[in-house]
């Protein structure tokens, strides 16, 4: 119903007390939104409100504190599993981000199912978050990684990918959006083809959930990995999306209190699914303040917020494009609302500072995901990524101020 | 010859030449231009050895020692950066190596460049100052 609204960048903007705030004198213009997203207020004071009215351990309490704080609590598990489609909230796992959930699967999926000569698939494009928890626990199995190449504008070689999939390759661990160029990954083709040789897919959706509309029984993706910072809600929260199946077969990952049945000297039986995952009292507050985080995005529609960041996009190429020696990575058609770019010449980092000193917030350097920039043959970018509370004036000050800047640097 | 300036006095005429500016972008122009004048280190220092890992940008710093005192000579790929290690050489180069060691070199936030970079908190330049010690300390031992 939402999608049939009109657009109004004004009102959104009013939701995001930070957006109000000067830097260095100046109105805050915040492009460095695939690090992490402002928060609304409804966010803020849904922490603010578990802590003030009924902050409680959850799952074993006989309280009423108790009961409430495990029902928001349990709450955010269903309105995630709406949120990214599963079929069961026993496959919706609370971690602490992104980078904890590929740990999870890498520590205990890993140790359970790779063999000496196994191997696994990751891209160029990978964070390094995708890169070295497979490095980790490839050194202790004996298998080994392979990466599947790109293009000179991030775009991942297809038939390369084809041919590396083989008898021994267990997993296609895979950005599902790049990080640093906002591309976007052919990942339902990859998922299919990875299929057809019984190899098993886990996604790295910590810049896609926020744009993309996503559902993971369509995608069939066997796992999926996102952080709750990125889409409006807390840092220090994230969820794992794992097949039923899998997650029951897998190995606890960290042993404590939560994940058990029943412990004795002798023995310990694990908990269910999901608990068996979340050992030790998990980050209540902030799960249950991603459920707001989530409703704000419901409540604004997904791909209307995606359909305005298009417009920014679009706009912001368009006017990036005519500052000389400028050159955008990643220009391809099918991407999120990303810039990342380079000019002739000038060092992303002497940018940053310049752009800062006239309030504006972008990104520079390697992004982690340095194998990229090696293969780009760069040291870094500038990146320059765009939410739905961005507006047109804000790009104009951004271009005009990299004009300013390499008036300085010239 | 006149004798040498304490760290302390070339930290103050610094600071009083940046005084003169009055604008974010003035002080940044004269850093810029201190980065492009900085005498080109010669690229065979160039090198891992001399670099000093930051986390965007490289710096490499090339120490030598005479009597007493060392000489330092760097650069960096980013123009703003060059500047900063244009300043430290001029304020550290033919010191003392245990003045250099005991400096507590405050004068980076006095002359307010007002960035994270230019805070001795920040990585990058934290790490340019301790290269620079250490490698003072090492001469002096």
């Amino acid at each position: 119903m939402i999608d049939h609204i009109p657009f109004d960048v004004e009102q959104l903007r009013e939701l995001f007390p930070i957006l109000k705030r000067k830097v260095k004198g100046k109105d805050l213009v915040y492009f460095d939104n695939a690090a992490t997203s402002q928060k609304p207020q409804s966010v803020v004071e849904a922490i603010s409100n578990y802590y003030s009215t009924y902050n409680a351990n959850i799952h074993r309490g006989l309280h009423t504190l108790a009961d409430e704080a495990t029902a928001a609590y349990e709450e955010t598990r269903q309105t995630v599993k709406q949120f990214i489609g599963a079929s069961s909230h026993e496959e919706i796992i609370f971690t602490k981000g992104t980078t904890d959930g590929i740990n999870l699967v890498a520590s205990s999926w890993g140790r359970a199912n790779l063999n000496h000569g196994d191997e696994i698939i990751i891209s160029t494009l990978e964070h390094h978050s995708n890169i070295v928890p497979w490095q980790m626990i490839a050194e202790e199995r004996g298998a080994s990684i392979k990466i599947i190449p790109i293009d000179d504008n991030g775009v991942l070689d297809m038939t390369a990918f084809k041919k590396l999939l083989n008898a021994k390759t267990k997993l296609v661990s895979i950005i599902h959006v790049s990080n640093a160029l906002g591309v976007i990954n052919p990942v339902e083709e990859i998922i299919s083809l990875a299929h057809h040789n019984c190899t098993l897919v886990m996604l790295d959706g910590a810049q896609s959930v926020v744009h993309l509309d996503i559902d993971v029984q369509k995608l069939d993706c066997d796992f999926m990995v996102f952080s709750g910072h990125k889409i409006y809600g807390p840092t220090g929260v994230g969820v794992l999306y794992g097949k039923k199946v899998l997650l029951e077969a897998m190995p606890p990952y960290q042993g404590g209190g939560e994940m058990i049945k029943e412990v004795t000297f002798e023995k310990t039986t694990y908990n269910e699914l999901p608990f068996k995952f979340e050992a030790g009292t998990p980050n209540i507050a902030d799960v249950i303040a991603l459920k707001t985080a989530i409703d704000f995005i419901n409540q604004q529609g997904k791909s209307r917020m995606s359909a305005y960041e298009e417009t920014l996009l679009v706009y912001a190429t368009d006017k990036l494009k005519s500052i000389e020696g400028l050159k955008i990575i990643g220009d391809v058609p099918n991407k999120v609302s990303v810039i990342s770019f380079i000019i002739d010449g000038v060092h992303p980092q002497d940018l940053a500072i310049l752009l800062d000193n006239q309030g504006i917030a972008v990104r520079t350097g390697h992004h982690c995901a340095q194998p990229l920039m090696k293969r780009l043959g760069i040291v870094g970018t500038t990146r320059a990524s765009f939410a739905p509370y961005n507006t047109i004036a804000e790009i104009d000050i951004l271009v005009s101020a990299l004009h300013k800047a390499l008036k300085m640097l010239k | 010859m006149a004798e040498t300036k304490s760290i302390t006095e070339l930290e103050q005429v610094l600071i009083d030449d940046f005084s003169l500016f009055d604008t974010w972008e003035e002080k940044y122009e004269y850093l810029i231009d201190l980065g492009k004048k900085l005498a080109p280190l010669d690229t065979s220092y160039k090198t891992e050895e001399y670099k000093i890992k930051g986390c965007q940008s490289s710096v490499w710093i090339h120490s030598t020692y005479k009597d007493g005192c060392v000489y330092f000579e760097g650069d960096s790929d980013a123009i703003i950066v060059k500047g900063l290690v244009s300043l430290m050489i001029m304020v550290l180069s033919g010191q003392k190596t245990k003045d250099i060691v005991d400096a507590p070199l405050e004068f980076i936030n006095a002359i307010g460049l007002n960035s994270h970079l230019a805070q001795t908190r920040s990585n990058g330049l934290r790490s340019m100052i301790k290269q620079m010690k250490l490698d003072s300390a090492a001469w002096g031992s």
